[in-house]
């Protein structure tokens, strides 16, 4: 096992932790957009697939990297769009200076 | 290594360092309505900065299939952003399969790229990717199915399916295991993924409509999984932490929905919760009265009341209902009554649904009140109106050991002085689980369609005015 392996790993448990406490603050009025919003951000899987394409090492990691790079595109796109929608519409009651 | 390309790496890294930075602050900003719109721009802007460090990479050479490629995909993307607020559960669903399918497609791409030297660690998250991303891709599919109602919402069940199920996963990862020792065994690969795929629409067959709260948080967490574990296999520390990222998001949400059920996610996958009450229920069929009520004699308690809190369920979402109500708070705003809402956390079909439709109707949301929040106030409510919600204002969660609910935490609807209810007709909810609140001396059922009732009330509320 290498060093970037456990590096990985220690990166994966920090984040995990952070994501947990950031997380656990989000109020339950905003879970729907929230999931929505970590949908688009985990659709970062897209960098994988731009490189896949990009390097054109094979037909075959070329045409799933295509795929895949419009199926995260159109999770980066859609997700970030309705988040932002569904924000928008939560207001209150109280005067809110623009 | 020339100098050249040494810079280019590096502003990669710092690319991927700042986008990793906006994603964790783009979540922080979204714990509160005031800031959460700068939580999308921080998340876009780090998405922007992610892609474009990614096409600094110097081996790239193809860009326009990659330009192409992201057309298409914002092509697909813009009509799912924009989809009706009613169908954000199915859409969200719908969006976990593909991020599910572009983390299944990238590991089976690298697994052909690098096998047969692959060594086994990297087998080994590659093939927790695999099986991760296939399973979700079909289960999330079949949800989004289920939710659209193309599919049928209730649970279906047979004999020794969780044996079933459960052998095919262990299967999948017997086959992963096997890859692991022997990564160049090319044919045994896209058995690992057909299996997985196969385990992901089966776990989804037992799951009905109530559960899918619970179960979309489950297939969020484990999409964020695959890409964590995509992390490892591109050894790229960004992905390692926008998936740790929507996992901990996806899980956090599963285990509130769970609680909320006062279920075991085990109990949630395996447990199949329609089919065993729906015997009960024609069991205990004896004849008890219902009071009804037309919206005449509803409007009118209404406006004799102080104070009215208003329960909104699945049943308002599939009547779209959400606009009358807001009419309804309203009219009844007007008179002074004071109207609150109270949104129970599995209330719909996807974490934090009634929040997002009750605002869709430009409903204050510092008027949608939480369970705890709200549940001391009911013996001081005037009036609960019921709208669309079954389960989750059943006492017999309280009371009934026996009820398959037991112990799930509910809305105390019933200790209002008068409550409403707002249903189609008796037929027991999604659950198949008899409601004791409706035949209590106190409740009104109001029998209808929620939006033309509701439409019905407003308009003898404005009528008397007059």
């Amino acid at each position: 096992m290498n060093s970037g392996l456990i590096d990985g790993l220690f990166v994966f448990m920090l984040a995990g932790f952070v994501g947990f406490e950031v997380i656990r603050r989000v109020s339950p009025l905003l879970h729907t957009p929230l999931m929505s919003l970590t949908n688009a951000l985990d659709a970062i899987a897209v960098v994988g697939a731009i490189v896949l394409v990009g390097e054109h090492q094979s037909k075959l990691a070329y045409g799933l990297g295509l795929l895949a790079v419009v199926a995260a595109t159109s999770n980066v796109v859609g997700g970030f769009l309705i988040t932002d929608r569904m924000l928008k519409m939560f207001k209150t009651s109280r005067p809110t200076k623009p | 290594m020339n100098t050249a390309f040494a810079g280019n790496q590096i502003s990669i890294e710092f690319l991927y360092l700042l986008a990793s930075a906006l994603f964790i602050l783009s979540l922080k900003w979204m714990s509160a309505p005031k800031t959460a719109r700068h939580g999308v721009w921080a998340g876009e802007i780090g998405m922007v900065a992610a892609i474009a460090g990614t096409l600094l990479h110097h081996g790239i050479v193809d860009y326009r299939s990659i330009a192409i490629a992201l057309v298409i995909g914002s092509g697909i993307g813009i009509p799912l952003g924009l989809v009706h607020m009613t169908a954000v559960p199915q859409r969200t669903a719908l969006s976990h399969a593909f991020g599910a399918l572009c983390v299944t497609l990238v590991g089976t791409a690298e697994f052909y790229l690098r096998t047969p030297d692959v060594p086994r660690f990297i087998m080994a998250v590659l093939s927790m990717e695999v099986i991760l991303g296939s399973l979700t891709f079909t289960g999330t599919l079949m949800a989004a199915g289920k939710l659209q109602e193309v599919l049928p919402q209730r649970p279906l069940t047979y004999k020794g399916q969780n044996l079933v199920n459960l052998s095919l996963l262990a299967v999948a990862i017997a086959v992963a295991a096997y890859l692991v020792l022997n990564p160049g065994n090319r044919q045994l690969f896209p058995a690992m993924i057909a299996l997985s795929l196969i385990f992901g629409v089966l776990m989804i067959v037992p799951i009905g409509g109530a559960d899918m709260p619970t179960v979309i948080s489950l297939l969020n967490s484990y999409a964020g999984l695959s890409a964590a574990a995509m992390g490892f296999v591109l050894d790229s520390k960004l992905l390692i932490i926008a998936g740790a990222l929507d996992g901990s998001s996806g899980f956090i949400l599963s285990v509130i929905m769970s609680k909320a059920m006062n279920r075991s996610f085990t109990n949630v996958l395996f447990g199949a919760f329609g089919q065993v009450q729906a015997s009960d229920a024609a069991g205990g069929g004896e004849a008890r009265t219902v009071r009804s009520a037309t919206a005449e004699e509803a409007a009118g308690i209404l406006a004799a009341a102080n104070r009215v809190v208003v329960v909104p369920g699945y049943g308002m979402a599939v009547a779209q209902a959400q606009h009358k109500v807001r009419e309804l708070y309203d009219s009844l705003r007007k008179r002074g009554v004071e109207v609150r809402f109270a949104v129970h956390p599995v209330a719909g079909r996807m974490p934090g649904h009634m929040n997002v439709l009750l605002a869709e109707a430009d409903i204050p949301y510092d008027q949608l009140v939480e369970m705890d929040d709200i549940n001391g106030d009911f013996p001081q409510t005037d009036v609960a109106l019921v709208i669309g919600a079954n389960d989750v204002t059943n006492p017999s969660a309280r009371s009934d050991q026996s009820s398959p609910i037991y112990g799930m935490p509910i809305l105390d609807v019933d200790k209002a002085r008068t409550v409403m209810v707002i249903k189609r007709s008796m037929s027991p909810g999604f659950a198949g689980i008899d409601n004791p609140l409706y035949y209590m001396d106190k409740t009104l059922m109001l029998f209808g369609d929620a939006k033309s009732f509701v439409n019905g009330i407003v308009h003898e509320l404005s009528g008397n005015t007059h």
